[in-house]
């Protein structure tokens, strides 16, 4: 009885009789949408159609469902179609398939030229919003800013240092390690390239330009924002989907206070010190290269630095840091708090959060370099 | 409490868990029959979820043997495992929804792993079960987020019941729901357990739920069980914890 399920077909006089047995059950689905495919060809064919199913061994909502849609497919061509010899277990089953609205299946829009510029068109739009949303964290942390100036007991220092700690003590090693390896590379090419002209020296020049004013500060907050912007939207998103960003709001607090303020004074703090410790470690990475491959031995190469580099590069570099550090805490803030309530979402902000971070990074620091050249820095 | 009973479909035997140094479970013996709706009760922290967890195979076990359809889930093969695992479906206390996915691709998803039906098939099982648990079906295309409480416990059951398993683990199915609501919930697992010939493992906090759903209660207490039987039994039972919890005030609103 357990086996296979079957739909024979039997004539009785002008009518007919389907005679279902055996297992109807979700195993079997595939093999009795069939059967049931078939069955519903018969639609028209006899005045009346009994859908006789004593023989059933195990009915389930699949097998109770199929039955039904045979039914109601036989009766809409005309058939007068019922439903014979139910058990007294299975008839509730039944009776609850019975109930069930099948609606007109929702198409999906085609794909039109007019729904791509469509989505152009709001991508853009939308880009806007970033920007005003941007431009709103700002004030925003800034009032808060201000607020805990005038009242410094609500800063929250344990909050502070405990990022502190997160991006920049911990994030030290690979910061040094990455950008001692950096500093070797320009080292090394510019050897390989400057010796051609006889101008082996003159790369300690372009190390400590580049190192000082462009890459170090670069190349950090790169890192930084692919390593703690992108931890900050997972925390913040997270802390939303859960509705914890809403308990902190209906118990007085301020999230702005409570939680970015912290960890954007935490950024700001960090990046300049993980610039600095780049900048030497880049430099430091550099001049061990020309003096193992290049032969420029390190009095020379200290000599040569400090004619090279004045006060200046050193300067610009600094400055540009903290910027830097709340481009990317204000773009990670503002993407963890737009997360909604599913997991793909956190996953779109915190991509989005690292992708927009290091573009404005980049748009930040073409920006200062047309200042500083105008003011002769 | 242990005793042999014709044909358990759950098979529990001094199963002990531990966490670090702490003991949860120690050396538990549990039956759970063919057809029947056990309520699991005991007092909060005491393991109803852990070993709902450890049956299904979410929590190692440091010893004993579990068998569920008469198979012995550690020495069964990872084939045999995923055929055990199709025959139960389980509901878990936030529902456990798939936040990127809408309610219909949520029900559908393990359809569509196992069986190879029709899109049209899909839909129309999709729509069937959220009328089984009572939801309209314009609820399919709404995204876990934008569901009630209430809703997102159906909608986990549904998604328990889609491939119509024959076992049916309920952790807490009914708090956070109005008792309205939750009476509603307990006909329908009722309902659905006469119709479908379920076996329901349920965890529970309700004493509705006990009085109205359940054939059998077994109780968990330090680490074991400490009463199984009807609620009769569990009502003349003269152990502290059962004493107060069938004849609290609580209890008392019930019964009235």
């Amino acid at each position: 009885m357990d086996g296979d399920p079957t739909l024979e077909r039997i004539a009785q006089g002008n009518g007919l009789a389907l005679c279902a047995a055996g297992s109807w059950t979700a195993r079997f689905a595939g093999d009795l949408e069939q059967l049931v495919g078939d069955a519903e060809k018969l639609q028209g064919s006899r005045p009346n159609i009994f859908i006789d199913v004593s023989n059933v061994s195990k009915l389930d909502t699949f097998g109770a469902w199929l039955i039904e849609r045979l039914r109601r497919n036989l009766a809409q061509g005309g058939v007068e179609a019922k439903i014979a010899g139910l058990s007294a277990n299975y008839s509730s089953l039944v009776d609850e398939v019975r109930r069930v609205k099948t609606g007109p299946e929702a198409e999906a829009p085609p794909a039109t030229i007019a729904g791509f510029l469509d989505r152009v068109g709001r991508s853009v739009y939308g880009l806007g919003e970033t920007l005003i949303a941007l431009i709103g964290m700002l004030g925003a942390v800034l009032a808060a800013g201000g607020r805990v100036m005038l009242h410094p007991s609500g800063f929250r220092v344990t909050s502070t240092v405990h990022h502190l700690e997160q991006v920049c003590w911990r994030a030290v090693p690979i910061v040094v390690l990455i950008t001692f390896l950096i500093g070797c590379i320009i080292s090394q090419q510019g050897i390989f390239h400057f010796r051609k002209f006889g101008a082996d020296v003159f790369v300690v020049d372009m190390l400590g330009v580049l190192v000082l004013r462009e890459i170090g500060v670069l190349l950090v907050a790169i890192m930084v924002a692919g390593r703690s912007g992108s931890a900050y939207t997972a925390e913040l998103g997270s802390m939303k989907m859960r509705e914890e960003i809403d308990a902190l709001r209906t118990m007085g607090f301020d999230p702005i206070e409570v939680l970015i303020l912290p960890r954007m004074l935490a950024l700001v703090i960090a990046l300049p010190i993980l610039a600095f410790l780049g900048a030497v470690s880049a430099l430091y990475g550099g001049g061990l290269v020309a003096w193992l491959y290049g032969g420029v031995d390190p009095e020379a190469f200290l000599l040569r630095l400090r004619d090279a580099i004045s006060i200046d590069h050193f300067t610009v570099g600094m400055i540009k840091a903290p910027v830097m550090a709340a481009v990317i805490g204000i773009v990670a803030c503002v993407e963890g708090l737009a997360v909604e309530g599913s997991a793909e979402s956190l996953g779109q902000h915190t991509t989005a959060s690292v992708v927009k971070g290091i573009f404005l990074v980049i748009v930040m620091d073409g920006v200062f370099a047309i200042f500083f050249a105008s003011i002769g820095m | 409490m242990a005793g042999g009973s014709p044909d358990p479909i759950i098979r529990v035997r001094d199963i002990s868990v531990q966490f670090g140094t702490t003991k949860v479970l120690d050396g538990l013996n549990l039956d759970v029959r063919r057809g029947e709706i056990l309520g699991f009760v005991g007092p909060s922290g005491a393991g109803k979820s852990v070993l709902t967890r450890t049956i299904i195979g979410l929590i190692p076990k440091v010893g004993g043997r579990i068998e569920v359809f008469g198979i012995d889930l550690d020495a069964a093969d990872a084939a045999t495992r995923r055929g055990v695992e199709r025959r139960w479906g389980v509901l878990f206390q936030q529902g456990a929804l798939f936040s990127s996915l809408s309610v219909r691709q949520n029900i559908q998803f393990p359809v569509r792993e196992y069986l190879d039906v029709s899109e049209r098939l899909l839909d129309e099982i999709t729509i069937a079960k959220l009328g089984m648990v009572g939801l309209q079906p314009e609820v399919a295309d709404r995204f876990p987020s934008e569901l009630s409480g209430g809703m997102i416990k159906r909608v986990a059951l549904a998604r328990a019941l889609a491939l119509d398993p024959e076992l049916v683990f309920l952790d807490e199915p009914t708090s956070g729901l109005d008792p309205i609501g939750a009476g509603d919930f307990d006909e329908l697992v009722r309902t659905l357990q006469r119709t479908l010939g379920l076996t329901v493992f349920m965890v529970t906090h309700d004493l509705d739920s006990l009085y109205t759903a359940c054939d059998r209660i077994a109780v968990l207490g330090s680490g074991k069980i400490i009463a199984a039987g009807t609620i009769e039994d569990m009502k003349a039972s003269q152990h502290p914890w059962l004493r107060q919890y069938f004849h609290g005030k609580r209890a008392r609103a019930v019964v009235v």
